[in-house]
């Protein structure tokens, strides 16, 4: 006890208790506002049947079962295009999205803060103001300059796209301006090394929580995007859009949506609890320096 | 001229005071032309489907155009029906808004609060708040649990327990009544808004130098809120311009979210926002052109209010 005290002491100055107490509780309320939906969420896709339609109803589940996921897999495995299949769209279109946009990204970034072409600083405002507008209003355009591609309906047309990615990109290079320092390239560059190896050798691996966090946005895009408006067949679509027509499935599939509610929720949440240190690490330098 | 020019290179390099603009430009793209390839498939990419686009819609906005004849010129007559004629898209442009406003700034300053509130944590709670708070954001359709919360049925957690509590004697049709739709649909929204702001609010909150606190508890720093508006916040200001984009084009991205809840269109047009007049346009009715023009005037008004933000910001502590 009496070694605690000095510690607690110099973590408090300029903190009073009231408002440690304060933030404490606002931090409970909003808290439990944030994460009691998820857990009904889960608690939901435990509950069996007679559980889901009770009056009154309850928040949490009584009897947990996983009857509910595995009506789930039947419905999926009912489908006329295999479930595999499915699995396999997503997996190719996310690994190739992702690592297309991770090597373009981070190649371009290198060579925005580091080399010193005329135009670059140009170049790099027009990154940022597409910061200031979302896909929706492009969403039209695109269409147009798919078919015009002739991308409508294959897999180019979910894959090239990604690896234009722009918040990614900003990322990456806010990160390598602040944290890869010019003293090092300059002394490598004197060894006679290209600009190529310089990128590829020295400065990726300094830069790995940039490109973790890029791996995790191009995925997280990936995974939660929904139907693609450029996708006819079936067997293209992903598996996204095979759980959503499960959830779109209406009442007699309440327990199966739930279930897929949560299998969809799980898988970037898992993968935000392993990067979590290393995104909060690239956004350090996110900063807009004008 | 050009013999003598190449002679000085070759004895000293020119100094750049002796060059003009033009000559210095050239000499330095020709020095640093690798980095243009380095670039170029990265930019390429990005100008065809983010840049591209924009150009694209501007010019298809003055035309008539159904994807299948040739587009035909009418000048500014889309804009001209859009303003005067089209009620409904004067209400989506109020609804759009209203939504912006309530969940753009109120979710900038929730990731805010919250992301200094939790910087006051130990690290490891502090990682389990952040999850806690951030999950809703990437969880790709969890939002769809509060349609089950406020399901229209007695079986709803909502509606259960207001009816076994003797509040309400039937059923309320949360999602259909016009009294709760937007009410509700900004709540679902703030849920899932504490995003990248909010972690790059979290992250810009670590790197502070914790001797500045030090220095201003000497220099007379009383209180957090001080500590908070004097020390940390004019540290901050990069971080807090790029959450104030990420959330500004964020509140004007909720469109799906409402559709998902509400259906299309929602009960009298009451959640109808610019997004769901442009799918009706562009992806049902396939006028290309007219939606073009919606697609613009959604487009002013994004990088409109991210400009007007970013300049307000940028006069903070000046």
């Amino acid at each position: 006890m009496m070694m605690k005290l000095p510690k607690i002491k110099r973590r408090s100055f300029n903190r009073s208790v009231g408002g440690d107490i304060g933030i404490n509780l606002m931090l409970i309320i909003f808290g439990a506002f944030m994460f009691l939906p998820m857990i009904y969420a889960v608690s939901q896709s435990l509950k069996p049947l007679d559980e889901l339609w009770m009056f009154p109803p309850r928040f949490f589940v009584m009897n947990p079962t996983l009857k509910n996921f595995k009506e789930l897999f039947r419905l999926m495995s009912e489908s006329w295009v295999p479930f595999s299949r499915y699995i396999f769209n997503t997996a190719f279109v996310s690994v190739a999205g992702t690592f297309g946009h991770l090597f373009l990204a981070s190649m371009a970034a290198y060579a925005m803060t580091k080399i010193n072409f005329p135009g670059r600083k140009g170049m790099f405002q027009l990154v940022y103001y597409s910061l200031m507008f979302n896909s929706t209003v492009t969403a039209l355009s695109n269409f147009i300059i798919m078919s015009a591609l002739g991308w409508i309906d294959t897999y180019w047309s979910l894959i090239v796209p990604a690896f234009g990615y722009t918040l990614g990109f900003y990322l990456m290079r806010q990160f390598m301006e602040t944290t890869v320092p010019d003293s090092v390239l300059e002394s490598a560059r004197l060894d006679g090394a290209k600009e190529l190896t310089i990128y590829w050798k020295i400065v990726m691996p300094m830069v790995k929580p940039a490109w973790l966090t890029l791996i995790v946005y191009s995925f997280q895009g990936l995974w939660n995007s929904g139907t693609s408006i450029y996708i006819y067949s079936e067997q293209l679509k992903t598996f996204n859009y095979a759980i959503q027509q499960v959830l779109a499935g209406g009442i007699t599939r309440s327990g199966a949506s739930a279930a897929a509610t949560v299998i969809m929720m799980i898988v970037p949440v898992a993968v935000f609890v392993v990067t979590q240190s290393n995104i909060i690490e690239t956004m350090a330098s996110s900063g807009m320096k004008d | 001229m050009s013999e003598k020019a190449v002679t000085t290179q070759q004895a000293a390099p020119k100094l750049r005071k002796d060059m003009t603009k033009w000559e210095w430009t050239l000499r330095e793209m020709k020095v640093n032309k690798v980095g243009y390839f380095m670039v170029a498939p990265y930019y390429i990419v990005f100008m065809l489907f983010t840049i591209v686009p924009v150009f694209v819609s501007l010019f298809l906005s003055l035309t008539q155009f159904n994807m299948l004849e040739t587009p035909v010129f009418v000048g500014v007559d889309n804009y001209i029906r859009l303003l005067l004629d089209d009620d409904v898209f004067l209400l989506a442009v109020e609804n759009t808004l209203i939504f912006a406003t309530m969940t753009g700034p109120v979710s900038y300053l929730l990731s805010l609060m919250f992301a200094w509130f939790i910087n006051e944590l130990t690290p490891k709670i502090r990682a389990v708040v952040t999850l806690i708070f951030y999950a809703p954001s990437i969880s790709g359709q969890v939002y769809l649990i509060w349609q089950t919360l406020f399901s229209s049925d007695q079986y709803g957690w909502v509606n259960g327990t207001l009816m076994k509590l003797g509040i309400i004697n039937s059923p309320i049709l949360w999602f259909q009544d016009t009294d709760y739709i937007m009410t509700l649909c900004i709540v679902v929204a703030l849920w899932t808004s504490l995003g990248t702001s909010f972690l790059s609010f979290i992250a810009g909150f670590q790197v502070v130098d914790k001797s500045l606190y030090e220095a201003a508890s000497v220099d007379g720093v009383k209180n957090r809120w001080q500590e908070l508006w004097y020390v940390t916040l004019p540290v901050m200001k990069n971080q807090m311009m790029f959450g104030a984009i990420m959330a500004i084009t964020q509140s004007f991205g909720f469109g799906t979210i409402v559709t998902a809840l509400c259906g299309f269109p929602s009960v009298d047009y009451c959640a109808h926002t610019i997004m769901h007049h442009l799918e009706d346009y562009g992806n049902q009715r396939w006028e290309v052109g007219y939606a073009s023009a919606i697609a613009t005037i959604l487009f002013a008004i994004m990088i409109g209010s991210n400009l007007l933000v970013n300049k307000l910001l940028s006069k903070v502590g000046k």
